[in-house]
């Protein structure tokens, strides 16, 4: 990509931070997490965990009031998982670590639970439909994936209104976990989501974000391990358009020996005020020795008036380990590659097309579930076709 | 047979200082069937005029024209120009990172052919490029480019001029950066390609070495944005003999 890229990686050892790295992650302990609404102050925008986000849009979310409709949540899936609704304290795996996330987990009412039995395999995904009905809604899932369970679980955000959720992912010792969060609300939506996952001794968390849609998406995803030997394999798409802010902030602390953590967060931006941010920020603990860390966000610009903010953070706590880093680069959609295609026949759009298919190629290879790439492709497709008639209209102005 | 004509050609790009003018009225007809090595020093052009003739935006032609078989070659995009049967194989290929070599090379020749290339043949075809060029079949589930050695990025343009087979080939310094095997292996490619006998060649190069390989019909040595004197392989051997001293010291300002 251009030269604007900055690429920062380490090898075993504690390194100096990128540009534009915020306070040391033992800060990370000091910040609130709490069940009480009371115990966050309403964000100004100025605060390390808002600064990015467009916090005056999200007002109705940080009020301390029940929300003015239920969103409809539909789970279904093979036979033997159990879907069933629960006390919201049940599980308590995640502490809301922000205000519109305390405020979800006051007011949700009830948590839908989706558990996977111990030692089941299974062959289908889990489904979790969530549709915000155009008002204010709030709501808390709880993933349970039993001991040695394989599963796959996907939750689809669609509709129209202001969602604030929690979602809870607790995966059992050896099991491996794949939990897909697609997010393609109305071009109007908000949705300000908190995951939480714990992961069990020599287990295997998949968690992948797709976002394509909605005014303000924000999800924050925080991993910790219960046991030696976990994995974590994070992954993010997401493509902005026009005044749609797309935010992902992670946080995975490694406390435990010999854990696995790889982040790999893509993102494409496309037309005015189109906006991302990611913050990845990964700890690894005194007592992690043995741990194995790597995080990489790319974005790709491909119009004037987008931008994306990306701030990899990591810190090492001790020098017994086997290998970390990060590396993070925004690049501006390369012209040359553009003329390569197109000097061999290929014309313009179909050129952008394989440009920015062949960005997202790795990643939506490691998705792992085939109708989510399939999807994913598609709307990507629409979304370039898009992006191509509005540039064409504004040529012609 | 296929014509390309190159009449008073002026390009220029633009500097912080404005507009640096760099092609300064160049002339020359290629015809199918004709082999044309234009040789010159660093910086004296060579480069503006072939990525000038496939339509980089970077190049502005502030005069002269160019055509295809009697086409406005500057009117067409740069997609267009290569589905009129232009192809460039440039000095520095460049990478498409995720988009692999085979799927390249299907989404080019659908689009040169303007219809998809028969499964079953394709494979072989390219297949057969591919090692003709002395290139693992594997390459073809790369990512364009990446990663690939100088060399292989050159033998990989061949690849694409067997398989597009396009009227005529404009070649930048294929030559450079390959040792004497990889040499004789890129020659024998164009001269393929130039053998079909109604193929026209203009070969860049600042080296003799390759017409040990490549013979040219025409030499053209190009100083300072033109043409400064044209001949046959003779030209070519006084270059091998005595370099470029007697152009730079009448024509070119340094
Ligand atoms: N953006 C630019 N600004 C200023 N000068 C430029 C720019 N682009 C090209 N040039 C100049 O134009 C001249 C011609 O460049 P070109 O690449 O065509 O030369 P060349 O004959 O292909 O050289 P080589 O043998 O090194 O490949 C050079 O002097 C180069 O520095
Ligand atoms: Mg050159």
């Amino acid at each position: 990509m251009s030269a604007t890229e900055t690429l920062v990686a380490t090898g075993n050892q504690a390194h100096s931070h990128g540009p534009g790295s915020p306070v040391p992650l033992q800060a990370r302990n000091e910040r609130t997490t709490s069940y009480d609404v009371a115990d966050f102050p309403v964000p100004n925008g100025r605060e390390e965990e808002w600064r990015f986000t467009p916090v005056k849009a999200l007002k109705a979310l940080f009020a301390d009031e029940a929300g003015t409709e239920t969103p409809k949540i539909d789970a279904y899936g093979p036979d033997g998982v159990v879907v069933e609704s629960i006390a919201l304290d049940t599980v308590k795996v995640l502490t809301p670590q922000d205000r519109i996330a305390a405020v979800a987990w006051t007011h949700a009412g009830a948590a839908t639970a989706v558990r996977i039995p111990v030692e089941a395999e299974l062959t289908e995904p889990v489904h979790v439909n969530v549709a915000s009905l155009g008002g204010r809604g709030y709501g808390h899932l709880v993933i349970e994936a039993g001991r040695h369970s394989r599963a796959t679980v996907i939750i689809d955000h669609t509709g129209s209104g202001e969602y604030g959720a929690n979602v809870e992912i607790v995966v059992g010792d050896g099991a491996e976990l794949r939990v897909v969060s697609i997010q393609q609300g109305d071009h109007e939506s908000i949705h300000i989501g908190q995951h939480d996952a714990v992961i069990g001794r020599d287990a295997k968390l998949n968690h992948v974000t797709v976002t394509l849609g909605g005014k303000i998406v924000r999800l924050s995803t925080n991993v910790r391990y219960a046991g030696p030997g976990g994995d974590a394999n994070l992954l993010g798409v997401l493509f902005a358009e026009s005044g749609q802010h797309h935010e992902n902030r992670l946080f995975v602390d490694h406390e435990a020996i010999n854990c696995k953590s790889n982040v790999l967060y893509k993102g494409v931006l496309a037309g005015d005020h189109a906006r991302s941010v990611w913050i990845g920020d990964v700890l690894i603990r005194a007592a992690a020795e043995g741990t194995n860390t790597f995080e990489l966000n790319r974005n790709l610009v491909l119009t004037d008036g987008a931008r994306a903010d990306s701030v990899p953070n990591l810190e090492i706590e001790t020098g017994e380990i086997e290998g970390a880093g990060h590396a993070s680069a925004t690049g501006r959609f390369d012209d040359e590659q553009l003329f390569y295609l197109q000097a061999r026949g290929i014309p313009e759009d179909e050129a952008r097309r394989l440009v920015v298919s062949g960005f997202f190629n790795d990643i939506i290879g490691r998705i792992g579930v085939p109708e989510v790439s399939e999807h994913l492709h598609d709307v990507i497709e629409q979304k370039l076709a898009r992006t191509a008639e509005l540039s064409a209209a504004a040529a012609k102005a | 047979m296929a014509t390309l004509e190159i009449r008073d050609l002026h390009v220029s790009v633009d500097t912080e200082n404005g507009p640096k003018e760099i092609l300064r009225g160049v002339d020359l007809t290629i015809a199918g069937g004709q082999t044309h090595a234009i040789m010159g020093p660093n910086g004296s052009g060579k480069s503006t005029l072939a990525y000038s003739i496939a339509g980089h935006p970077k190049y502005n032609v502030t005069s002269g024209t160019v055509t295809l078989d009697g086409e406005d070659v500057l009117d067409m995009k740069v997609d267009e120009r290569a589905r009129a049967g232009l192809f460039l194989a440039m000095q520095y290929p460049v990478e498409v990172p995720g988009v692999s070599v085979s799927n390249f090379l299907r989404t080019a020749k659908t689009a040169i052919d303007g219809e998809a290339p028969k499964l079953r043949t394709w494979v072989k075809d390219v297949n057969k490029a591919l090692t003709d060029l002395d290139m693992d079949p594997d390459f073809g589930t790369r990512n364009v480019n990446e990663g690939f050695s100088g060399g292989e990025k050159k033998r990989h343009e061949i690849v694409q001029l067997e398989l597009l087979n396009p009227k005529i080939a404009i070649l930048d310094e294929t030559d450079s950066g390959l040792d004497i095997d990889a040499l004789k292996i890129v020659s024998t490619g164009v001269n393929r390609f130039a053998e079909q006998g109604d193929k026209g060649v203009l070969l860049i190069t600042h080296y003799t070495r390759i017409l040990r390989y490549i013979k040219p019909d025409f030499v053209h040595v190009f100083v300072d944005g033109k043409v400064a004197e044209e001949g046959g392989h003779e030209l070519a051997d006084e270059l091998e003999a005595n370099g470029y001293e007697r152009f730079l010291k009448t024509g070119a300002k340094a």
